[in-house]
């Protein structure tokens, strides 16, 4: 591809189109105004959703990346613009989001002298940047650009900033030329599984008596779900899922044994803590997933496969770390596998499944209940979508109710924050699910706390006649907040109790049609009602009050020490 | 157990890495007690030696954190034993008398400096050694002196392993799986 003559923003534009990049997310300001015009010229190759506050843009990016595989681009202006992505830039290096993110800055010259919207977005994203770099010519804009794609999209993904000074947009470039890039001198990003440790971690699962494997983000990220099932079946190891990774093991198959992790699935954790071979593929042993790291898998060897070197023995020794990408792993380690069968140790899932039913999740989907609980609302979304749905969740004990009771049947389905733990992330993160999968359900579920973080966002959501279904689980509180506070707090009720708007007559002034219900019928039929309705729809669910997340990982404990209740005040 | 630890860094030279580098210290609030950069002997690449008082463990996991930067060729991290130092100081003194100055100039035989600069109101020291030795001359051979200033350098090292780090970045290059 090679022009002469043009403008950096030209450049810009071009550059994105050569990466493919049919969509951005964005707010226009006077430092990225050229490359806004740019874009005019180029509206049949790329358009724009115009967010309502630069975070949505950016989480709008996240949804947009996890949904179609492909990089997010979102872009703000200099100044207030750039500080406003940082949330969702470090949500997207904790959750490995490919993502580019835009910022126009002002001119070269005026760097450092505090010109009007003048910030130092570089030095501020870098310890929230995969990788970051500040465009001050026109000349650095190709080889700059294709090195952010590369470099966000290869290896263990991440969030690439690029801060582009307004004379660089408007300077001419004599000869553009664009090669997307395929390697950095000294970035490392993929390495080839060292075939001594994929032997010892075969011969490690053979002679398992009990193993079990618990599989992350980074098994979706590297696509190998296909790789996980084999392996699972081959040796009929029982699986648990990270939230993240929920997605990467069929909640349909009798080995899922559900979510680990504080509020994971008891047989999740239970299995965790009796295994004496853990394989741990593409996570990071998260303390949400650990616990106390001295108490997690006590009876485990583990085998850790990560992409990413610096994951290895950070938190948890492996007996056998392998850096590499996890299907190339996979398919090694499957190579060398015996098929066993393993009936005492799989029908413990069973067991453990029973004990929860009976204990919480019979209670949590009680359709007789005199109230609505959010388990019973999310199981009533689930239940009448079809195969396919994508799930995005905001943040609290709507993000819980969410992951242990929507149906996680399908790659990729489940889209929420998980290192960071990012309020407001799911409306906007919606929107750029919607944008990257058409034709298929959006179920956005948020708690009214979260809603209010970024509910300007409906905006977008009318102006692009997005069809995204939002259900608030309106339970008047920060609901998480209320249940630390009732558990360890003594209950002291402070900052949690919410006076919330009428989310039916915000959604309507956004013409986006609206019920609330309070019951399991009126819930029914208004499901009945979001799912035959195109476009938008908003379902208001004004569920329990008071009601906690169980089970719990117990405080200093780990996945051993998961219970059914908690009494109050203890820890 | 805490003790003193030396990363090498190889990177590439570029604007903003050092921040990039030296922000991952204070992530981990640990103090970085000498830093120098310098170019190298390695085409195209740039050193940092960096060093800390850390456990092994942390400072292993922070070799690992910056070794993923993009532009990081290498980390490398050493023991005490592992490495050969120095430090440079300058000491600048005030000489009001031919007695003075001829008590400055007698240190220069007993204790390896030498005058690098005389003017007529002082002299400035200069004198090569470990970080301690310099300090210790300091408090030891100078307390009957005005000393006005006394600046100290990094420390630079050399490292008493011999392997070559063509062949760690060759074996390295071997191992990455292409897509």
């Amino acid at each position: 591809m090679r022009y002469n003559n043009i403008s950096g923003a030209e450049a810009i534009t071009l550059a994105l189109i050569a990466e493919n990049v049919d969509i951005v997310f964005g707010y226009p300001g006077g430092a990225n105004l050229p490359i806004y015009d740019s874009f005019y010229n180029h509206g049949e190759k790329i358009s724009h959703i115009l967010l309502r506050h630069e975070q949505g843009a950016v989480h709008a990016a996240e949804g947009y990346a996890e949904a179609s595989g492909k990089v997010g681009v979102c872009m703000a202006t200099s100044g207030p613009g750039a500080t406003n992505l940082l949330t969702g830039i470090a949500d997207a290096m904790l959750d490995s989001v490919p993502i580019v993110c835009i910022t126009g800055q002002v001119n070269s010259e005026d760097l450092g002298y505090d010109a009007f919207q003048e910030t130092d977005v570089v030095g501020f994203s870098m310890p929230v940047t995969k990788w970051n770099y500040q465009i001050t010519t026109a000349d650095e804009i190709a080889e700059t650009i294709a090195k952010a794609f590369y470099i966000a999209r290869s290896g263990r993904p991440g969030p690439v900033l690029l801060d582009i000074t307004k004379n660089a947009q408007l300077s001419i470039i004599k000869e553009f030329e664009y090669h997307q890039c395929t390697k950095i001198a000294n970035y490392h990003p993929k390495w080839k599984p060292i075939v001594d440790k994929i032997d010892t971690a075969a011969a490690l699962l053979n002679n398992a008596e009990r193993p079990f494997m618990v599989v992350g983000h980074g098994a979706l990220i590297s696509k190998c779900r296909d790789e996980v099932r084999t392996l699972a079946e081959k040796l009929n190891i029982p699986v648990g899922c990270t939230l993240k990774g929920l997605t990467a093991f069929s909640s349909d198959s009798p080995l899922f044994a559900g979510m680990v992790g504080l509020h994971g699935n008891y047989a999740a954790n239970m299995m965790t803590n009796e295994c004496d071979v853990l394989l741990a593929v593409g996570m990071r042993f998260a303390d949400r997933v650990t616990g106390n790291v001295k108490k997690y898998a006590p009876k485990a060897k583990i085998i850790h496969i990560d992409i990413d070197f610096a994951e290895l023995n950070k938190v948890k020794r492996a007996y056998v770390p392998i850096n590499a990408d996890a299907k190339s792993a996979l398919k090694l380690i499957n190579e060398r596998i015996t098929p066993k069968e393993n009936p005492k140790w799989v029908e413990k899932i069973a067991f453990y499944r029973q004990t929860e039913l009976e204990k919480i999740i019979n209670h949590d989907l009680d359709p007789n209940a005199e109230e609505l609980r959010m388990g019973r609302v999310v199981d009533a979304v689930s239940s009448r979508l079809p195969m396919g749905a994508v799930c995005v969740t905001d943040v609290g004990q709507n993000q819980m109710a969410a992951a242990r009771y929507f149906r996680h049947t399908v790659s990729d389905c489940l889209i929420t924050s998980g290192g960071l733990g990012t309020m407001g992330f799911a409306l906007p993160a919606a929107i750029g699910a919607a944008n990257a999968i058409q034709g298929c359900n959006i179920v956005a579920f948020m708690g009214d706390g979260g809603f209010q973080m970024t509910m300007e966002e409906l905006g977008a959501i009318m102006q692009y006649r997005l069809p995204i279904k939002v259900i608030i689980l309106n339970n008047k509180y920060l609901g998480m907040i209320r249940q630390l506070q009732d558990l360890y707090y003594k209950g002291h009720d402070y900052f949690k109790e919410l006076q919330n708007p009428d989310f039916v007559k915000i959604a309507a002034a956004y013409d986006i049609p609206a019920r609330r219900v309070t019951t399991q019928s009126e819930l029914n039929q208004a499901v009945e009602d979001m799912l035959t309705t195109p476009g938008p729809f908003l379902i208001e669910a004004q569920v329990e009050k008071n009601t906690n997340i169980y089970p719990v990982i117990k405080t200093g404990g780990s996945a051993g020490d998961q219970v059914f209740e908690l009494p109050k005040n203890q820890e | 157990m805490k003790k003193k630890y030396t990363f090498l860094i190889y990177t590439e030279n570029h604007i903003g890495l050092l921040n990039r580098i030296s922000i991952i210290f204070t992530r981990h609030k640990v103090n970085v007690e000498t830093l120098n950069t310098s170019s190298c002997v390695h085409e195209g690449l740039h050193s940092f030696v960096i060093t800390i008082i850390s456990t092994l463990e942390q400072a292993k996991h922070l070799a690992k954190c910056i070794e993923k930067q993009v532009e990081v060729a290498k980390v490398f991290l050493y023991r005490e034993d592992q490495i050969i130092s120095q430090c440079l100081a300058l000491y600048k003194i005030a000489v009001d008398s031919k007695d003075t100055l001829r008590r400055i100039k007698s240190l220069v035989d007993t204790w390896n400096v030498r005058i690098f600069e005389q003017e007529e109101e002082f002299v400035v020291l200069e004198k090569t050694g470990t970080q301690a030795n310099l300090e210790m001359f300091l408090k030891n051979n100078l307390r009957d002196f005005d000393v006005r200033e006394f600046i100290q350098s990094a420390r630079i090292i050399v490292t008493k392993p011999m392997g070559k780090l063509q062949d760690v970045l060759a074996r390295r290059d071997e191992a990455e799986e292409r897509e």
